[in-house]
């Protein structure tokens, strides 16, 4: 019944986005932003607070409405008023910086929610998707515990698994590990890399630059609304070009160091 | 020496200005507290004339003749709450999801209709449906129980809209955007993932609703009552006319209606306990 939007080439870009402008009010966030995501990569989105990176990332699935420009995902321009974003949305998961899990439901329901709802799946079907996924993230024994019994790392695999279920063409995550202690980073990140492995298309916002230096195929760097820089990850984290980026990835890679002015 | 006293030696604090310390002052100030209950109450059994309370407010005379009213009109409160709940749920639920349009339209209305229903005693609008409205739409409803539902669901609608509001705004928003970003359209996010926690929310100060509007039932009678439909308070007030036994009625009143409301509390502490022991974030 829902047919899923499938990128016709398999070549074309599964996120295509072109001079996207975002305002809240007065203030600008994104100024004129082209990106293109093709598909299996892992593009790192790092930046500076207030840069507008988990704006940019919201804009992909419409959590935010872009001011102007194009942002097609899937081969779906989102922002056309007659798009069903439902549809898109089903297709595209989304992690959250603060896990976001239905508080009041088991791990086993918020992963097959949606499942049942939005895919129409029969409840033994989604239940086993949602446990397969479960057992990915390493969770398959927490499955009837409540979000709230759970560490803030295991309740962002969770999400994971949730997101994951709904068998996504593309992951968007936002900060996933911002929220987390610094000892329960390591399980979140190692799940996303074996993720990266299986070849699924991800866009990552994060300040974990080893990871995106790892993992990413790709490091854009924003800065004031713009992406500065954007290019191989080992070239952008070990060998900037663009001055703004290196002053970043000095502030972030040895905090003590004030920068070289 | 030359430095001054105040000055500590390196590693210790500077001395003590207060003669007792923080816990010996609570304690004290606790002991205090006990001893001004226990004053309190004595000096209050000693000032009750023990024999006249005893005939004026548990007079058994007037016990045996209310007694045979008392099933009824207990029924009859509890018809009118319940009533009174149901419109008022139903509007207040509207009212509420007005409130909160994305029409400043409806917006407005939402909040004129509550300002208004909330700002007015519920005295004013019982009377309203027991003579204004039958003269003002030339509709005279038959029903008491439909006209105490209505007078009394208007305005109980004003307090359990804003209620429902503070719920399911208190709903954080990332739940929403995670439904959300799974697909589920905003019906389904509102049935599935925000009303459900909200509940929770709104239980204890739907509880009080209900409380108050059990007692608010005690205005019916301005509707004009058969003696069949008389509620507790009315049945009351009569025997408070009537019969000797002084403020007895009162007392067996009284405790009829905490024999509806602490149940309902117990009934809200309950659900909460059973919904909020795994929800809880």
């Amino acid at each position: 019944m829902t047919t899923a939007p499938t990128t016709t080439d398999p070549a074309g870009p599964v996120v295509r986005i072109a001079g996207l402008r975002k305002a809240f009010g007065e203030r600008e966030v994104l100024t004129g932003i082209d990106l293109e995501v093709r598909a299996g990569e892992v593009v790192c989105v790092i930046g500076p607070s207030g840069s507008g990176k988990s704006t940019l990332l919201r804009c992909a699935n419409l959590l935010e409405e872009p001011t102007g420009g194009e942002v097609e995902v899937l081969g779906v321009d989102v922002t056309d008023p007659d798009v069903d974003i439902d549809r898109v949305r089903t297709h595209v998961g989304m992690v959250f910086q603060q896990f976001n899990l239905f508080a009041h439901k088991t791990v086993l329901e918020n992963c097959t929610m949606a499942q049942r709802q939005v895919l129409k799946r029969s409840r033994a079907e989604a239940e086993r998707i949602a446990r397969a996924n479960l057992e990915r993230v390493g969770l398959a024994d927490r499955a009837d515990a409540h979000p709230a019994q759970l560490s803030g790392g295991q309740q962002q695999r969770v999400a994971i698994a949730r997101a994951l279920s709904m068998d996504p063409q593309l992951m968007l995550f936002d900060e996933p590990t911002s929220a987390l202690d610094p000892e329960l980073v390591g399980d979140v990140l190692g799940v996303m890399r074996d993720l990266a492995d299986g070849g699924m298309t991800m866009i990552v916002v994060t300040h974990e630059m080893a990871f995106a230096r790892d993992v990413g195929d790709r490091v854009v760097f924003m800065d004031g609304g713009v992406i500065v820089e954007d290019g191989p990850a080992d070239q952008v984290i070990g060998a900037p070009r663009e001055a703004r980026t290196r002053t970043f990835l000095q502030r972030v890679l040895d905090p003590t160091h004030t920068g070289a002015a | 020496m030359t430095t001054t006293s105040s000055a500590p030696a390196p590693g210790t604090l500077p001395a003590s200005r207060r003669r007792w310390s923080p816990r010996k002052r609570a304690r004290a100030f606790r002991l205090a507290q006990y001893a001004l209950l226990v004053v309190a109450v004595v000096a209050v059994a000693l000032a009750i004339d023990w024999e006249n309370v005893g005939t004026n407010f548990f007079n058994t005379d007037a016990i045996a003749a209310i007694a045979p009213q008392l099933p009824r009109a207990f029924l009859n409160t509890i018809t009118y709450t319940a009533a009174g709940f149901a419109v008022g749920l139903s509007l207040g639920t509207a009212l509420a999801l007005m409130r909160m349009s994305s029409v400043a339209l409806y917006r407005w209305i939402a909040v004129v209709y509550i300002e208004f229903f909330r700002g007015i005693p519920a005295l004013l609008v019982v009377i309203s449906f027991g003579y204004a409205v039958p003269i003002a739409f030339g509709v005279n409803i038959p029903s008491v129980t439909t006209k105490a539902a209505l007078a009394l669901g208007l305005v109980s609608a004003a307090y359990i809209a804003e209620t429902l509001r503070a719920g399911l705004q208190a709903v954080p928003k990332g739940q929403v955007e995670a439904a959300r970003s799974l697909g589920m359209s905003h019906g389904r996010t509102l049935r599935q993932v925000v009303i459900p926690q909200a509940f929770r929310i709104v239980l204890p100060p739907m509880t009080n609703e209900v409380i108050l509007l059990t007692k608010d039932t005690s205005l019916v009678f301005l509707l004009g009552l058969a003696v069949s439909q008389y509620d507790l308070t009315k049945i009351g007030r009569d025997a408070l006319n009537s019969a000797q036994g002084g403020l007895t009625p009162l007392f067996l009143i009284g405790a009829c209606y905490l024999l509806i409301t602490l149940p309902l509390g117990q009934l809200a502490r309950y659900l909460e306990k059973r919904t909020g022991a795994r929800s809880r974030s």
